[in-house]
């Protein structure tokens, strides 16, 4: 027996019971979710969106950075001169099952057209609706623009 | 004369350099790189974008290395402070101009001066004035121009000036307002002229037809054959997720240098056509019905072996070699000797003394150093737009040049003698000419054309057109597409020949099709079974076949009404009891008169061989996936070959069946001229002829759905008949 005062005086357990002391009158950081929500960083990384230009124009000129960078190869573009002589996607997917939600596409973007809202909730319930097509995107985006806009001039002037 | 040589040094590394030679040519060749936009290896030297400026000791500032000729003695420094300061400041001045929109610039991920920018630039921009923009100019349907993003290097003025020949492009006004233009409001019309879209090192010039459908870096490039022509040109076929996005050049000195034909490099466009066949169909009651490969292919089985009794096979002289070979042995598996691919020939009165095959004579490369030249009836620059321009370039070192024609077609270089000769006067000229060559050379004519010879009255332009090939050392006499397309083409092969034999010249045959020369060696001609050897029983040719209806016909990736003008095919196979197409595409004619319709790969879906017009077997491996549930010619052919109970029908690949017919070739496949010995007697006289010119862009099935050539002039124009 090493010491047999620590032994028999169990300083162990009052250490232990002092930190739940401590805590038991400290301010509780547990939340009642879904009623109550963590606070959310404007950069935070949750469902992508493709965003319209304010005259309604689209924003992404299918130039493929997103698809190049993205590590997961979540993205699958294909582009083409589109009616009015400009470039395009005719087609712009996303694989939610394959996205690692790095943001890495939302930094390529020259025109940023791809963004990452702060939705987090979302759902599906058959299969393929994993793959965000273009227009679901597109409603994504044109649903949370004020947000994104907001979010994304709050984190300008750290650019 | 031994060519000198002066030592110099560059970045303090000794090298010996060949006297007069730019610097830029000597650091290239020892491997240190000097950055550049207007110097290309093929065109004269600009010096104008000075993007390639080194220090050189002793020279107070620093020179361009294109256009300095290194002396003995000389000390290049490529990236010595001064040079890299110099190369960024160039940068900079090129830059302020040039607008920042690589994300939606074609060039973009292949530009040159995206990559010079990373490694010469800076990393910042100073300008912040106003940029200057320059409205487009509309080229056609095949080069698409964002003129903003010039860097004025002029490649594309020298290209058209120096190797189309026509000066389509200039240059106007100076500094701020210089802008590349054409000096007449027109569209680019050179058959080459899609090489100007390599050639820009920006984004400035880009290809209509691709425009804006992929980018560079996620495409994989896989090499291919060019199924056109003659010639074999090697390209790139870049494919992305299974579809073929565009054709670039594959680098060749030996046949296509760095260039391609418009033909060649836009056709892909037809392989996704609407009329694109994706699914096996069967006419049923007179209605057709899309059904599964095996039902397909049995019934395809069932009707030949009920028609083999008078079958006929005709074959698109643009097939594979294995689809080729594999169609012959089909037809005489069958018992028919009825194959052919010579769709366009109709006199094959002399076919016995056809050489092994249809050969150019000589090495591709070698035209470049003929001193003389004799073509008759080619359209040379529509037929094989890639000798068109080895010939100019012979033409300009000095090579006399001569034509038969029946109408005088544009050339760009001087033509030493030009015969406008009417189809019915064309053996008569010949043999003028043939007159001429032997008048001069005091010889007498042989036996067989002495009678021809003597009937023909010798004119200045004959004498001036034997006096031509008289030239030099190097000598040749071409027959093209619109001879061998003449109802006398024996005469004008006999005469030729003579000709040739009279001067010292090599004979030449530009036999129209990829795989002209394969055909003959795959067995995929009547009078020859595979290997090359003389059939023992001769079968009909095309025109005897398309003429006089047959029971059963198989055509494989051919459209004999469109690939055989005026031969009534569509009227011959109209009254065939059963017609089985292998084809990539059912037209409304081909669904009038087919039975079967299976739907092939084109040549970017298939793996196989083409053998040019020198006698070059070139393989390649299927690029694309086939659209829809098409399948690659030799397997349908396989396939119909076990259904039809063949020996030894169990290829696994196409390369199995190229070495089969390789064994057979023997000594076949290596370059050696073919030589042509006739005797073939001529009777003089002229009769009434026509002989059509097929436009350039409808010369098979796959130009003839390529929509954007179609659009160009050439592509508009329809078929002349002489």
């Amino acid at each position: 027996m090493a010491n047999p005062l620590k032994t028999f005086l169990l300083p162990e357990l009052l250490k232990g019971m002092s930190v739940t002391a401590r805590t038991f009158f400290t301010r509780k950081y547990t939340l009642n979710y879904p009623e109550e929500k963590a606070p959310q960083s404007p950069r935070f990384r949750g469902l992508h969106a493709l965003r319209r230009y304010a005259n309604g124009e689209e924003r992404c000129i299918a130039c493929k950075l997103c698809e190049t960078t993205c590590p997961a190869t979540c993205i699958t573009i294909d582009s083409d001169v589109s009616a009015d002589g400009t470039r395009r996607t005719t087609r712009y997917d996303i694989d939610l099952f394959k996205c690692i939600y790095c943001g890495f596409c939302e930094e390529a973007c020259p025109v940023d057209a791809i963004v990452l809202t702060r939705i987090h909730e979302y759902h599906m319930e058959n299969r393929g609706e994993n793959v965000m097509s273009k227009d679901k995107l597109l409603a994504v985006g044109e649903r949370y623009e004020t947000l994104i806009a907001a979010d994304k001039a709050a984190d300008a002037p750290y650019r | 004369m031994a060519e000198e040589f002066v030592n110099i040094e560059i970045n303090g590394k000794p090298v010996k350099a060949r006297k007069g030679a730019m610097i830029i040519q000597v650091t290239d060749a020892n491997g240190e790189y000097v950055p550049r936009f207007c110097y290309h290896e093929k065109l004269a030297v600009a010096a104008n974008c000075r993007m390639c400026l080194v220090e050189v000791e002793k020279a107070p500032k620093p020179l361009p290395a294109c256009a300095t000729p290194v002396m003995e003695g000389m000390k290049v420094f490529t990236r010595s402070p001064k040079a890299i300061a110099a190369q960024r400041a160039v940068m900079e001045f090129l830059l302020i101009n040039h607008p920042l929109d690589c994300p939606i610039c074609d060039q973009g991920g292949e530009c040159e001066l995206q990559d010079l920018s990373l490694g010469f630039g800076r990393d910042y921009s100073r300008f912040s004035e106003r940029k200057r923009s320059v409205p487009d100019e509309n080229l056609g349907p095949l080069i698409a121009t964002d003129m903003t993003r010039c860097i004025h290097c002029t490649r594309c003025i020298r290209f058209t000036e120096e190797i189309a020949g026509i000066q389509e492009l200039g240059m106007v006004g100076r500094g701020e307002q210089m802008k590349v233009r054409r000096y007449i409001e027109s569209t680019v019309n050179h058959e080459l002229s899609g090489n100007v879209i390599d050639l820009c090192p920006v984004g400035a010039l880009v290809s209509k037809p691709y425009r804006f459908s992929a980018r560079a870096w996620e495409m994989t490039a896989v090499p291919l054959v060019s199924p056109h022509d003659g010639v074999g040109s090697n390209l790139y076929g870049h494919v992305l997720r299974g579809r073929l996005m565009r054709v670039v050049p594959r680098q060749n000195e030996a046949i296509n240098e760095i260039w391609l034909a418009d033909r060649d490099r836009f056709s892909y466009e037809g392989i996704y056509s609407p009329e694109r066949l994706e699914r096996p169909m069967v006419r049923e009651n007179g209605a057709w019905v899309e059904t599964d490969w095996e039902s397909a292919l049995a019934k395809a089985a069932e009707g030949l072996r009920a028609e083999a009794g008078s079958l006929g096979v005709l074959a698109s002289p643009s097939s594979t070699l294995e689809e080729l070979y594999l169609a012959g042995r089909i037809a005489r598996g069958l018992g028919s000797a009825n194959i052919d691919s010579r769709l366009r020939q109709r006199d094959v009165r002399d076919q016995h003394n056809d050489p092994l095959y249809p050969s150019l004579g000589m090495r591709i490369a070698d035209i470049d150093a003929l001193d003389a030249l004799l073509v008759v009836g080619a359209n040379l620059r529509r037929e094989v737009p890639i000798l068109a321009h080895r010939v100019r370039k012979a033409a300009l070192r000095g090579a006399q040049v001569a034509f038969v024609n029946p109408a005088a077609f544009r050339y760009h270089f001087p033509l030493a003698a030009a015969l406008e000769s009417a189809p019915a006067a064309l053996a008569g000229d010949l043999a003028a000419v043939l007159g001429a060559a032997l008048e001069a050379a005091g010889k007498s004519a042989p036996a067989h054309l002495a009678q021809a010879v003597q009937a023909a009255t010798i004119g200045q332009t004959h004498r001036a057109a034997a006096a031509a090939l008289a030239h030099g050392e190097k000598r040749a006499v071409w027959l093209g597409a619109l001879a061998l397309r003449h109802p006398r083409f024996a005469d004008l092969r006999a005469l030729a020949a003579a000709i040739a034999q009279t001067t010292g010249a090599s004979l030449g045959v530009l036999a129209e099709g990829a795989n002209a020369a394969g055909a003959y060696l795959a067995g995929a001609v009547p009078h020859r079974v595979a290997g090359g050897k003389p059939a023992a029983k001769s079968g009909l040719a095309a025109a005897q076949m398309l003429a006089q209806p047959l029971s059963g016909y198989l055509l494989v990736g051919t459209e004999p009404w469109l690939d055989a003008p005026d031969s009534g095919a569509e009227r011959t196979l109209g009254q065939a009891k059963f017609v089985v197409a292998v084809t990539p595409f059912a037209s409304e004619t081909l669904r009038r008169v087919a039975h079967v319709l299976l739907p092939a790969g084109t040549f970017a879906e298939t793996s196989g061989t083409y053998v040019n017009l020198e006698g070059l077997w070139q393989s390649q491996t299927g690029a694309a996936q086939p659209v829809g549930e098409a399948r690659p010619g030799w397997k349908i052919l396989r396939v119909l070959g076990n259904l039809l109970d063949l020996e030894k029908f169990d290829y696994l690949s196409s390369e199995q069946i190229r070495e089969e017919l390789a064994g057979l070739c023997g000594a076949g496949t290596a370059y050696a001229a073919p030589a042509y010995t006739a005797a073939h007697a001529v009777a003089p006289g002229s009769e009434a002829a026509r002989v059509v010119d097929v436009p350039m862009y409808q010369i098979d099935a796959l130009v003839r759905r390529a929509t954007s050539l179609q659009n160009t002039l050439e592509g508009r124009t329809s078929a002349v008949t002489y």
